[in-house]
């Protein structure tokens, strides 16, 4: 909360501009009865219009004062709103960007996304409640009770009774639905966990002909949720009669106690009836404080949820007196030692790897699932730092160079091809946004996607769906490995890119790569034996430690588990 | 991204409307006491200023005896009466309004418990040809979002819609018993502030919805970039992504603020009206009460209807609204229930005794029928043989086996099993011929026990272990901290991808299949698993018939027809030395082989 405060002190002008009016405004508004007090008494009573008209004329420029403060209170509240929400969310999409792997596995993309619109946008709702209401509440709710003792001790015992009945239904109600609103959320996620399921599996659903089964489940859970609402809905069904009832008693109390009152002639009947006024706007305040108290917890939960994340240091950071990269940058890459847990695990998930791979070759990767193989070219390219040992490009351990100068170096082509919504060619020059036409065609040619590009609609102007879904996997994965080659880059990482590419296509762009890109070093990570039979070096991990380590022709004799995968997916005569 | 969640106009108000009362039908004895309920209630309450204000005026007709020196007389036995029977009234009223809440709510929540349940069953019934162009997203946002907003308007729309009409016609009323001059000058005070709710709504609604689309912007630019973070970090595209987000940031801001500030003017602008109101009631109830028009207990009465008056017409302003959104989310419900079906089924012949002999003749096929993939297709397949379907990425390999299963119906030709045309089945029936097992493991939220029972649903704990053995799973689940009880999560992710297709093989080995569909496993799985999944494979295709989608090539080596596709459609079958020979596709995908070791050479 006390961040959510210190992003508004930026607007503090604006803050105090609104408090000021909302005085003013409460002032007006609490005026306001009595002068309507004064018109019962002095005009109706008496029958005289030229008091009504009199005092009419004042109620009404009082009227209007109060309902302009109104609106340029609405106008700060808005505003202040809107800029803090804006600053915070611009904070924290900055504060993302600079995050590393270890902080995004933190929080998972879909939280960070929550966090940065859903509950910014509920502190923002908060804001604007908060400078239209709860100050106005507040002081309309004191103000009101001091005019009200004022006027008449005795009448004010009403009230005290009423607010007293409200707050006790309040927290009753709260009470009896907070325990099923909590489980409501989870009751809908089953709901919806299971529709998913079912779109999911329509194939197998439909195999094996359980749709009545599905039904069966969907029904469940759709009774439970349904049964749940209900139980909510039947509550607050309490609410609003109830609080009708006691603000009409309140009333009627008012006018019987007040009747006792002026037969006593301690009051007149114009105070009366102001005085019932008093009361709808004490009660009015106490209603607007006790919706304040069920937003404000709620908003409080998003407030720390968006502070964790503006407050999350990054690991992996620059050096302030980072080594720049030599004019004659050789992409020599050699990994000494390296050792590396990931955050808050306590098995390393690489030992004791070391290994050299020379500019103009290629060193590939194999190995199990789970064996480290992208973990450790993901440390290349410092996702992640080593935890010990180190890693040298070009002669330099990476991490006293700036993260910025070793990614221009690095072609990067990731697991799951991930395309940006745009174009082809938008996608393409992500790299380089000035790169010449020659040199995409050129990049595409390599990756073998020129021919599915040119049966594109508009060419390298189609357009790409989020997430590239309007391409197959195997045309995904081409794309991906295009926009990195359009980098021109001394060191490619292709972490298992090939996978979900043909036998042909494979080698096809591999043959291209090797004649394209002869000069640069070439990290594989593979599945497929048959993807890094040329490969100058060929390292076997397995556990994250190096079982094997040379050609693919040394391998088969001399590394057990190498032998293994490769029998696996060849027959014993296409082996050599 | 889909927004037409939002404030999208209906296409055809009327049906969408007359259909939504269809499902309300069944409760229309509820529904009407529940309106007698509902104007009851508002009636009941509508009386109470008009005594209240009778009370007012015996008041002030004891004061004024007294200034007279009339002597001070306060009838309060009459007063006591009349307070007595008005907190009567309020008790009924508040009584009256929990039946019709509680009724209504139970109605509405029925409703919507129908109307999710048709949904779901309504996905199952529909051709797969119509996921091609839904996404899953958009189902689902009609299962929830959609019918969510038709239970709350129900639950809260149509009861305040009745009370408001209720309240507006009895304040009417009451202000017209009291005086007609002032019933017409009030109104004319009111409607003025109408049009002033008017102008303010509309143009709020433009803000609102210029909002709702940055903020739709805003997400997508979010998630795009959160999800493909690695990306841009690898490739130094951060100022670029941030640049980008403070553009649709700003436009956010600006349009957040002027939305809020618009709605945030209409208060004050009622109250203000609703206070000239007042002084103008006050100005003509007083020169009416010193005329004996009116008594002074009536201007009382008549300030309090004024108030009450504004209230319902908000109310009504603001139920318009939302049941435009109604409208709109129950005519996106509708038009799913209204999808076609599957075409109907023919019930000719039944597929117990089938041996497993398929053939195509003359199949032609387009997932959209304009377009067709697969022309003239014919073949015939022995039981028991083992048939390998090959092609590049991307080529339609699963086509064919979609087609088999009728997943999608051909456009013509004939598929046939043992003779007999497979539309002449049902698709339950037919469908229960086959096993599946594909790449895409399908599993879900419950026991591992479950889902291999899964559509096997009467199989014994120990059928399910003796199949779990032959597909070599037993050892893994044992291993497991509840062995075959272990519940997989939402993600599945507590066991690995490839004890998954394990899974789904031993839940094929249980439902014991006549033909058989399998997807071979691919790089994603590491090799000792793989093993076991070849092996569990190979044990399952003895004796039946079998379809693979192949990546390998040992597997299609030794397959008794090998299909190859390219672009959808077959452009090559024959066994392994027929197509080598034909040097086609084939023969340039397996000779690919030989090349690639020419490069290995080359080094």
């Amino acid at each position: 909360m006390i961040m959510v405060l210190e992003y508004m002190s930026e607007y503090i002008g604006m803050f105090l501009g609104a408090l000021a009016l909302l005085v003013v405004q409460a002032i007006c508004d609490l005026t306001l009865p009595d002068y309507m007090s004064d018109i019962v008494n002095d005009g109706v009573i008496n029958g005289n219009v030229n008091i009504i008209l009199q005092v009419g004329g004042k109620m009404i420029l009082l009227t209007l004062l109060s309902a302009a403060c109104m609106i340029v209170t609405g106008y700060f509240a808005a505003r202040i709103a809107a800029n803090t929400a804006r600053d915070m969310r611009a904070d924290v999409f900055k504060r993302v960007q600079t995050f590393s792997n270890p902080e995004l596995d933190k929080f998972s993309p879909a939280s960070l996304i929550t966090r940065t619109t859903n509950d910014i946008t509920q502190i923002q709702m908060l804001i604007v409640m908060m400078v239209r209401m709860l100050f106005y509440a507040a002081i309309m709710g004191t103000g009101g009770a001091i005019k009200a003792i004022a006027e008449s001790r005795t009448l004010s015992w009403t009230i005290v009774g009423s607010v007293l009945g409200l707050v006790i239904l309040i927290i009753v109600l709260l009470y009896t639905v907070l325990p099923k609103m909590r489980i409501m959320q989870t009751l809908v996620d089953q709901v919806n966990l299971i529709s998913r399921e079912n779109l999911e599996g329509m194939l197998v659903i439909r195999a094996f002909n359980s749709q009545i089964f599905e039904e069966s489940r969907f029904d469940a859970a759709n009774r439970s949720l349904t049964e749940n609402n209900l139980y909510i809905n039947r509550a607050m069904t309490i609410l609003m009669p109830t609080m009708m009832f006691i603000m009409n008693v309140t009333t009627v109390l008012i006018v019987w106690v007040g009747a006792h009152q002026i037969a006593a002639l301690q009051i007149d009947i114009g105070k009366m009836m102001a005085f019932m006024q008093y009361a709808m706007q004490i009660i009015m305040s106490f209603l607007m404080l006790s919706v304040m108290f069920i937003l404000i917890p709620r908003a409080m939960v998003s407030a720390s949820r968006v502070k964790e994340v503006i407050e999350t240091g990054t690991v992996i950071k620059d050096k302030k007196m980072a080594v720049r990269p030599r004019a004659d940058f050789v992409p020599d890459i050699e990994y000494e030692n390296v050792t590396f847990y990931y955050p808050e695990s306590d098995e390393p998930v690489l030992k004791n790897i070391s290994f050299k791979a020379k500019h103009g070759q290629t060193t590939a990767f194999i190995g199990v699932t789970g064996s480290g193989k992208s973990t450790l070219v993901n440390l290349l390219i410092r996702f992640y730092d080593v935890t010990e040992g180190r890693i040298l490009v070009d002669g330099v351990d990476i991490r006293d160079m700036k993260r910025s100068d070793l990614r221009d170096k690095i072609g990067y082509i990731p697991q799951k091809a991930m395309l940006f919504s745009g174009t082809i060619r938008s996608n393409l020059t992500y790299a380089d946004s000035d790169s010449t036409f020659e040199n995409i065609q050129r990049a595409a040619r390599i990756a073998q996607a020129e021919e599915f590009i040119s049966t594109m609609s508009n060419g390298y102007d189609a357009h790409i769906a989020q997430g590239g879904t309007n391409l197959s996997g195997g045309q995904k994965q081409r794309m991906s490995i295009a926009r990195a080659l359009v980098k021109n880059a001394p060191i490619y990482i292709f972490d298992d890119s090939f996978s979900a590419l043909d036998m042909k296509t494979d080698a096809t762009l591999r043959e291209a790569l090797h004649r394209e890109a002869g000069g640069s070093t070439l990290l594989i990570v593979a599945q497929r034996v048959g993807t890094i039979l040329s490969a100058d070096q060929i390292i076997v991990l397995e556990n994250g430690e190096i079982v094997g380590c040379g050609t693919h022709r040394e391998l088969l004799h001399s590394c057990e588990v190498y032998r293994e995968i490769a029998l696996s997916q060849l027959s014993e005569d296409e082996l050599d | 991204m889909n927004f037409n969640t939002q404030g999208a106009k209906a296409k055809d108000s009327r049906k969408t409307l007359r259909t939504l009362l269809r499902y309300l039908e069944p409760y229309r004895v509820k529904i009407i006491i529940v309106m007698v309920f509902a104007a009851l209630s508002s009636v009941f309450s509508i009386v109470g200023p008009k005594l209240l204000g009778k009370v007012t005026t015996k008041l002030a007709e004891g004061l004024i005896a007294y200034y007279f020196r009339t002597g001070l007389y306060m009838d309060f036995e009459y007063m006591g009466r009349l307070i007595l029977l008005l907190i009567f009234l309020y008790t009924i009223s508040m009584v009256f309004s929990y039946i019709q809440s509680f009724m209504m709510s139970g109605v509405s929540m029925q409703v919507t418990y129908n109307l999710r349940k048709e949904l779901d069953q309504k996905m199952s019934r529909l051709p797969l040809k119509f996921y091609d162009t839904t996404t899953h997203g958009e189902v689902l946002s009609r299962i929830t979002n959609d019918v969510d907003t038709i239970s709350q308007s129900l639950n809260q729309s149509l009861s305040q819609l009745i009370t408001s009409v209720a309240t507006i016609i009895g304040v009417l009323g009451m202000m017209l018993s009291i005086n007609v001059l002032m019933t017409v000058t009030a109104l004319f005070v009111l409607s003025l502030s109408f049009g002033l709710v008017g102008t303010i709504l509309r143009t709020s609604q433009k803000f609102f919805r210029e909002q709702q689309a940055s903020l739709g912007k805003m997400n997508g630019h979010v998630e795009e970039m959160y999800s493909g973070h690695t990306i841009v970090q690898a490739f130094n595209r951060q100022d670029d992504s941030i640049e980008r987000f403070y553009e649709i940031n700003e436009t956010l801001s600006d349009s957040a603020w002027k939305s809020q500030f618009f709605t945030s003017i209409m208060q004050p602008m009622m109250q203000f009206v609703g206070n000239v109101g007042y002084v103008v009631v006050c100005i003509l109830g007083g020169y009416l009460a010193v005329k004996k028009v009116i008594e002074i207990g009536d201007i009382q009465s008549f300030i309090q209807y004024v108030r009450n008056f504004t209230q319902p017409i908000m109310q009504l302003a603001s139920i318009s609204n939302t049941l435009q959104q109604t409208i709109a989310a129950s005519e996106r419900v509708f038009e799913f229930l209204d999808e076609p079906e599957e075409s109907p089924e023919r019930n000719l012949a039944s597929a117990s005794v089938v041996t497993g002999a398929v053939s195509f003749e003359h199949i032609a096929f387009g997932y959209d029928a304009a377009k067709p993939i697969i022309h003239d297709f014919s073949t015939a397949v022995e039981q028991g043989e083992k048939v390998a379907i090959v092609g590049p990425t991307g080529a339609g390999k699963t086509t064919i086996v979609k087609l088999l299963m009728r997943f999608y119906d051909i456009n013509g030709g004939n598929i046939k099993i043992d003779g007999q045309s497979i539309y002449d089945y049902t698709r339950n029936d037919l469908r229960s011929v086959f096993g599946m097992v594909l790449q895409d493991t399908w599993l879900y939220n419950a026991s591992i026990l479950d889902n291999i029972r899964y559509g096997t649903f009467d199989a014994t704990r120990e059928q399910v272990v003796a199949a779990a053995k032959a597909a070599h799973c037993d050892e893994f689940i044992r291993t497991l901290p509840h062995g075959y009880d272990t519940i997989l999560n939402e993600e599945s992710d507590n066991i690995s991808q490839g004890q998954k297709q394990l899974l789904t093989i031993a839940r094929v080995i249980l439902a014991n299949p006549k033909i058989l569909i399998l997807d071979e496993a691919t790089s994603s799985i590491d090799t000792r698993t793989e093993i076991l999944i070849q092996k569990a494979m190979d044990a399952l295709m003895k004796g039946r018939t079998s379809f693979i989608i192949a990546h390998r090539l040992s597997t299609i080596k030794n397959a008794d027809l090998i299909l190859v596709l390219n672009h959808g459609d077959v452009v090559e079958q024959g066994n392994h030395e027929e197509l080598l020979a034909a040097g086609g596709v084939y023969a340039g995908m397996y000779n690919s082989q030989f090349e690639r070791r020419t490069i290995a050479h080359g080094n």
